[in-house]
């Protein structure tokens, strides 16, 4: 039933729509949220409480409190006194075991008392110990509020936008907007933020802008304020911040304040002006101030007859007693005097809701006289205007709780968490003097509505019940969110940023299973078996793409010097047009990365990364180089150059079919880097052998990828060219002892250990990582890099034991089948006494442990030969 | 953190767009001992005031700068670029001022 027309009433008449409460069609208007809707249909209990499943109905209609709390469309935690309607939304009640009006967990409030204390999850639930598990259960299941559907899907999008603003002004009561007009015409460029709903909208005629409906949720270092907005999260990024948020109204603490009927004034206020409803029919009012004192005339207005009003300005009262049926207010009783009534208006006046401007640096003190905590010094950039500065005019201090003597019903100082005034003096009495551990005890002010209706009340009670003040007691520390946010607003957007060579597709086309490296996209193998791909190259001839590989140049007159000093090998002797292979270390010793160098000439080096290394190298090499300032530029090639490694004792002869250049072993020897075209294309060959076969790894512009995979595929058909992927390249390199950094090497690793002391060239000056790796040198070794060969075909798993007396010694990193071989191979660390050819070490393969050989040399042509053939 | 950095090449901007590398450390050298070399790889003065640092704009134009920030109060006070080190000899990482080593207690003799 609604109202004749109010002058100020949001809805609109004419415009209806209907959703779903528990199933059944509920009739609303445009402008109703799901509470003002709900509570025209007749609807009195929104909620159970947390923990003693109390009937709960609507209090603020702001959208602070817990009450309203219910899921919609899925959503958890819903403050629907707030939540706009919008057609065929379907909303069902929470925390609720059988239905609002009947809920099976209500047990707990009639006779869980004494064994629901605060904190009683840490005492009456652990004994037996046995009985744990039950208890957990239960508590699991009970704990909580709402229900997360583990199966949803991401159907929201959220996003997130920076913004910089000149003056950021929150709050859209009286003042905040006041404050924006005249920042507006000091000609300041101006953002109000306003959460609604019955405060500012955009009009379109005021010299700011206004994001609303929309919470700052904070105020973090740097002046930054993220702002929720629903979908939006703004990180607003202001100069001056104005904190307009106001006062909140706060409750009074007495048996039964907790019964449905009971609200603030604020609330009453809404729901007569912007719906249009009469919120009771009867009605005894409690205030501590004028402003509460004015909601008499509107509930006369909405045809509520004003039973008594008490103004505790005036009047001393010892004892409120909330009298209630089923959890519904049916009288008040005022110092043992009944007052029938089903609607009781109760409010202690107002406390500056000054959360935002403690964050952003302001004290906090308490003002004995008005009894209210008022922000002081906020910092240079940050301003309060309006109630939060403490203008709220006067009021009297309510009593910290009228209770009176002998009353059954509970005291309830935080309604959220549903702590009772008996919890708070229980904590006291056992030690808790001090506010933050209390709070933290007891969870006061650490529900849904994060203080804004109990944290004042809580500090009242503590200082009577310590026999101290306000003051000494002091105020807990207040910390973002200021109001709940949804998780999704915070994770933003997904992002999963993938990169793809240029060969990608094609890959796609040849049936490549893919796979992630890092942030790469790359084929696992083709379909098949990955170690028939590995034999194809053993046999006759394979093609791998391995743009992915980091690209750099470096160039200028000292580039040799550059890399001479950054890495422990040798590049100024080099010749032009030859390959080393080269290993990146920290000045620690510590392996970081390792790739190949080609000298391209004079004063140029082509230099490749691993896969992932490519930006971390580049910033290693800027790094050095800003405290060096060698005359040499650094430059990241790796998206503008693709690479493909054609590997195999055929390749020789499908490169003569690709090239002009001369292929013969003689001009073109192992480690050579050449400039010539392939199939057309401009490209750099550079002869190495990751795999272990003659190879021919060509590095060529990105946009050619297609088409000169293309040209490999056709022109190797007669040898029947097979393209292979990281996995069967894996067991190739392992085959020839190839590492791989990060799976045979750790943080922790360096090169002398990881059995490459060829690296370190002790003979030239200072480089990176020198001292220390004569550090490791003077010391001996801890533990060694070094390969196996299983004794029978099981792998163990990489990572697993080297195990000696069943004790574990060391580890595995890398193991394979080699269809090669014919056995199964690995690499792992041992102590430096096992790491010698032949030594048998115990691997731990399932719990057994199985024999194994240490093999120092590659287990495939550890001569090199194919390498060289 | 939610602070901003002035980059020398770009001007301020939100802290999450740079890599931090930590404060501006000394190499030596050539150490004399162990203890030096471990001093200088592994301890840091890790002051509460104002300390001089090295970022990275990662996200933006690639640079390397030097920073000087009040631990504290994460307010930035200065950033410029590094000037060439005065002794070209040596790799050092110390860029324009030479920071003091960190001192490093004893450890406590068994």
């Amino acid at each position: 039933m609604r109202l004749p027309p109010q002058p100020r009433e949001r809805i609109d008449r004419e415009a209806k729509v209907v959703f779903f409460f528990d199933g059944e069609p509920v009739d609303a208007f445009e402008g109703d949220t799901i509470g003002s809707a709900l509570f025209a249909s007749g609807r009195r209990v929104f909620s159970r409480s947390f923990k003693y499943h109390r009937p709960r109905g609507l209090v603020c209609c702001s959208g602070h409190c817990p009450n309203c709390m219910m899921q919609v469309d899925g959503a958890p935690n819903v403050r629907v006194c707030a939540e706009p309607v919008r057609s065929g939304m379907r909303v069902t009640p929470q925390n609720v075991r059988g239905s609002l009006e009947r809920d099976a967990m209500a047990v707990t409030d009639k006779c869980g008392g004494p064994f629901t204390p605060v904190g009683f999850y840490y005492r009456t639930m652990i004994r037996p110990r046995r009985l744990w598990p039950l208890y957990e259960k239960f508590l699991r299941s009970a704990a909580g509020l709402g229900k997360v559907d583990k199966h949803a899907v991401r159907e929201r999008r959220y996003d997130t936008e920076h913004r910089r603003v000149e003056t950021l002004v929150i709050g859209g009561g009286r003042a905040g907007p006041a404050a924006a007009r005249e920042a507006a015409a000091r000609g300041e460029d101006v953002v109000l933020v306003d959460e609604g709903p019955d405060h500012v909208r955009p009009r379109g005629d005021e010299p700011f802008e206004i994001v609303a409906p929309a919470r700052a949720i904070g105020v973090y270092e740097g002046g930054l304020v993220p702002v929720d907005a629903g979908r939006t999260l703004y990180r607003f990024r202001a100069e001056r911040i104005v904190v307009a948020t106001g006062a909140t109204e706060q409750p009074l603490v007495f048996p039964g304040n907790d019964l449905v009927g009971i609200m603030l004034p604020g609330g009453v206020h809404r729901l007569v002006n912007l719906w249009s409803l009469r919120p009771g029919e009867r009605a005894v009012v409690i205030a501590a101030d004028e402003r509460a004192l004015s909601v008499v005339s509107e509930l006369e207005r909405a045809g509520t007859e004003v039973a008594e009003v008490v103004d505790l300005r005036e009047t001393r009262v010892r004892q409120i007693l909330g009298r209630g049926k089923r959890g519904v207010l049916r009288a008040v009783e005022l110092d043992g005097r009944p007052v029938e009534c089903d609607l009781l208006v109760a409010s202690g006046g107002r406390q500056p809701a000054y959360s935002l401007l403690s964050q952003a640096g302001a004290r906090v003190e308490y003002d004995p006289a008005r009894g209210i905590f008022v922000p002081t010094d906020p910092p240079e950039n940050v301003e309060a205007v309006g109630s939060v500065t403490g203008a709220v005019g006067p009021a009297t201090v309510p009593a910290a709780t009228y209770d009176g003597a002998g009353a059954k019903d509970k005291c309830f100082v935080c309604i959220c968490e549903d702590v009772t005034d008996k919890d708070v003096k229980r904590a006291i009495r056992e030690g808790f003097d001090s506010i933050e551990l209390a709070k933290r005890y007891t969870t006061v002010t650490m529900g849904p509505c994060q203080g804004k209706l109990c944290h004042l009340q809580s500090i009242r009670l503590y200082a009577r019940e310590n026999e101290t003040d306000e003051a000494t007691i002091g105020t807990t520390t207040a910390r973002p969110p200021w109001a709940s946010v949804e998780l999704g607003l915070l994770a933003g957007r997904p992002h999963e940023p993938a990169m793809r060579t240029s060969l990608h597709h094609r890959h796609k086309d040849l049936g490549a299973k893919m796979m992630w490296t890092g942030a790469w996209r790359r084929p696992h193998s083709y379909g098949g078996d990955p170690g028939e791909e590995a034999q194809a190259v053993h046999r006759s001839l394979g093609v791998i793409d391995v743009s992915t590989l980091g690209k750099l140049i470096v160039r200028g007159p000292e580039a040799a010097t550059f890399l001479e000093r950054i890495y422990p090998n040798r590049f100024g002797e080099m010749k032009e047009g030859r390959i080393r292979y080269a290993v990146l270390g920290t000045d620690g010793g510590r392996i970081m990365d390792d790739g190949t160098v080609a000298r391209l000439g004079d004063e140029e080096y082509y230099v490749t990364t691993t896969s992932t290394g490519a930006e971390g190298v580049v910033e290693w090499f800027e790094w050095w180089n800003a405290v060096w300032h060698l005359d040499v530029e650094i430059a990241n090639v790796t998206g503008a150059i693709a690479a493909v490694n054609v590997a195999g004792p055929n390749s020789r002869a499908l490169m003569g079919k690709l090239t002009d250049l001369d292929v013969s072993n003689e001009s073109f020897t192992y480690l050579d880097a050449k400039r010539a075209p392939i199939a057309g294309v401009p490209a750099l060959t550079l002869r190495i052998g990751f795999v272990g076969e003659l190879g021919y790894e060509i590095h060529f512009p990105s946009p050619y990828g297609d088409y000169l995979l293309d040209a490999i595929l056709e022109a190797g058909a007669e040898w029947d060219v097979k393209p292979f992927g990281l996995e069967p390249q894996r067991i190739l390199r392992l085959e020839k002892m190839h590492i791989l950094i990060g799976q045979d090497t750790d943080s922790e690793s360096n090169a002398l250990e990881a059995s490459m002391p060829w690296i370190v060239k002790w003979d030239k000056g200072d480089f990176v990582g020198k001292w220390s790796l004569e550090q490791v040198q003077e010391r001996g070794f801890r533990s060694q890099l070094v390969g196996f060969e299983l004794a029978n075909g099981r792998l163990p798993l990489e990572g697993g034991q080297i195990v000696e007396d069943g004790r574990s010694i060391g580890r595995v990193t890398s193991a394979r089948w080699s269809a090669e071989l014919g056995k199964g191979i690995g690499m792992g660390w041992v102590p430096p006494d096992l790491a010698e050819d032949g030594a048998e070490i115990q691997i731990r393969i399932d719990g057994n442990d199985e024999p194994a050989r240490v093999r120092l040399r590659p287990f495939f042509d550890p001569d090199g030969g194919h390498l060289r053939s | 953190m939610s602070f901003l950095v002035t980059c020398p090449n770009c001007g301020p901007r939100e802290v999450g767009e740079f890599h931090y590398q930590g404060e501006v450390t000394t190499r030596p050298k050539e150490p004399e001992s162990f203890r030096e070399l471990t001093t200088y790889l592994y301890f840091r003065r890790n002051v509460a005031g104002v300390q001089r640092e090295w970022w990275y704009h990662r996200f933006g134009c690639e640079a390397w700068f030097l920073a000087e920030r009040d631990t504290r109060t994460n307010e930035v006070l200065s950033t410029e670029l590094p000037r060439p080190a005065t002794d070209e000899g040596a790799p050092g990482m110390a860029g324009g001022a030479q920071a003091p080593a960190p001192s490093v207690p004893e450890p406590p003799s068994v």
